[in-house]
């Protein structure tokens, strides 16, 4: 075991660094700056053989990362915020042509009014663009999920993009102990990449033909099935990783769920807040959980059902706002996921930390006893709580 | 165009890839035309023009004159443009 001080952009690039990746291109953007800055330092120091491919936008960055795909190379790139946004129609191509491109998201705020924190809007914008979703708590899971990320992304009935998100600043920036494998155990483990398709002057193909109406829809559904392929890929390879590096993990983690009458559900880093504050709860004799999500898109439905399906309230945290929606995007598909429960829980939505806001332990306490009132009365307040906004 | 004699999606490569060579020739573009061009042989004096600048390469070659593949013949009328005899006329199709 060897356990190394690193940031989560930092753990991000020592994983990317470690996974034998032919092509990077990448434009820099706080908070993900680092993962990209780091990993050009390794390929100036000779330890990677990448080819590094600076561009002027990311709009460019990931256009040169579907080209560089589409050769059959494993390829990663890096963004948050505005880059994300400027790289949405690049989005859609490159889940489109199927490119198993593994992307850091340092989750940042949208302008206006401009704001470099951390927070859900640049991914939640982006959740229907065919993108595999993966949720980081610490800088440890950013750097295992960053392994794992490529090889579900480049399983053969996948095929897909997958963005390995972390809390900008919370985790982007703030050093840990990480475990990371060894280099060798990384090469048996991810082996180099087998695409389906290659560019070969022998066996000439075409790529990006225009498809109109009567065969547009069809690639569509072929998408469909690739991301209700992804669960039983991640349990593949999850198991693989777990008998490796000993550390297990799955489409979302429960916290005193077996008996738990009010929970939270939250992705990224602050479930480990949440964690913490059910834990001196539970001390207390309140019946709290609190459910993690790991995997965003495609939404572990069946998973979140059951692991709900004996709670009697429920506060869903969104660190993103659906303007004019009735909940945020957690939320609504939470409440889709549970809606064919027999016994329906109370749900209420937590829109929380908008533009990095921090979340106080007492404020997630305050949630919880809310929930637990709600269980005991079978009564809900509020529908949507905006959690530390000034009135 | 009826889409239920095509292949579903179980069966088409992934991500659209086309993986044969060449199969553009499949693909009859001649029924996207409007105005057909009619080529007056007499009044062609086989400059080859029209063949240069057809940008579907629907001009077939004959030793004294021209015609033209309506296959592939989108009906753009470049070709009755450049034609330095006025030998080609468009014609709008009938329907």
């Amino acid at each position: 075991m060897t356990v190394v001080g690193l940031t989560g952009d930092e753990a991000i690039a020592y994983a990317v660094k470690q996974s034998n990746v032919d092509v990077v291109a990448a434009y820099p953007i706080t908070p993900q700056t680092i993962i990209v800055e780091r990993f050009s330092k390794y390929v100036a120091d000779g330890e990677v053989k990448t080819g590094y491919v600076c561009v002027e936008s990311e709009h460019s960055a990931l256009s040169a990362c579907v080209g560089a795909s589409l050769t059959g190379a494993r390829v990663f790139t890096a963004t948050a915020s505005q880059g994300l946004a400027l790289m949405h129609e690049i989005l859609y191509i490159t889940s489109g042509l199927r490119c198993p491109i593994v992307m850091g998201v340092a989750n940042r705020a949208l302008s206006a009014p401009i704001n470099i924190h951390g927070d859900h809007s640049d991914m939640m914008g982006s959740r229907d663009s065919g993108w595999v979703q993966i949720y980081a708590e610490n800088a440890q899971e950013a750097y295992d999920w960053t392994l794992l990320a490529f090889k579900i992304a480049e399983d053969r009935g996948v095929q897909l993009p997958v963005s390995v998100n972390l809390d900008g600043f919370i985790i982007s920036h703030c050093m840990e102990g990480v475990d990371v494998l060894e280099d060798q155990n990384v090469n048996r483990f991810l082996q180099t990449r087998k695409p389906l398709f290659t560019v070969d002057p022998e066996k000439p193909i075409t790529i990006g033909a225009l498809c109109f109406t009567d065969y547009y829809f069809e690639f569509k559904r072929q998408q469909v099935e690739a991301m209700r392929n992804v669960p039983e890929a991640l349990a593949r390879t999850c198991k693989e990783y777990r008998g490796m590096s000993g550390r297990n993990y799955d489409v979302l983690e429960g916290y005193g769920m077996e008996d738990a009458e009010a929970a939270v559900v939250c992705l990224g880093s602050t479930a480990g807040t949440a964690r913490e504050v059910a834990r001196k709860l539970r001390k207390q004799d309140k019946k709290v959980g609190v459910l993690k999500l790991w995997l965003y898109r495609p939404f572990p439905t069946e998973e979140v059902r059951a692991a709900l399906g004996r709670v009697k309230a429920l506060a869903v945290f969104d660190k993103a706002i659906s303007f004019g929606a009735e909940y945020s995007a957690l939320c609504s598909d939470v409440v889709t996921a549970v809606h064919t429960l027999k016994e329906q829980p109370k749900i209420f939505n937590v829109v929380y930390g908008l533009g990095g806001r921090d979340i106080q332990p007492s404020e997630i306490e305050l949630v919880f006893n809310q929930a637990l009132e709600a269980a005991k009365t079978g009564i809900l307040k509020e529908k949507t709580v905006f959690l530390g906004v000034r009135e | 165009m009826t889409t239920t004699e095509k292949p579903g999606w179980k069966s088409l490569p992934m991500g659209g890839v086309v993986t044969e060579p060449g199969s553009a020739l499949k693909y009859k573009t001649g029924d996207w035309r409007a105005f057909r061009p009619l080529v007056d042989r007499g009044k062609c004096v086989n400059c080859l023009l029209c063949w240069i600048y057809c940008p579907d390469s629907a001009i077939i070659r004959h030793e004294k004159w021209v015609e033209v593949n309506y296959d592939y013949c989108k009906g753009c009328g470049i070709c009755a443009h450049e034609c330095p005899t006025k030998a080609i006329e468009m014609v709008e199709e009938q329907k």
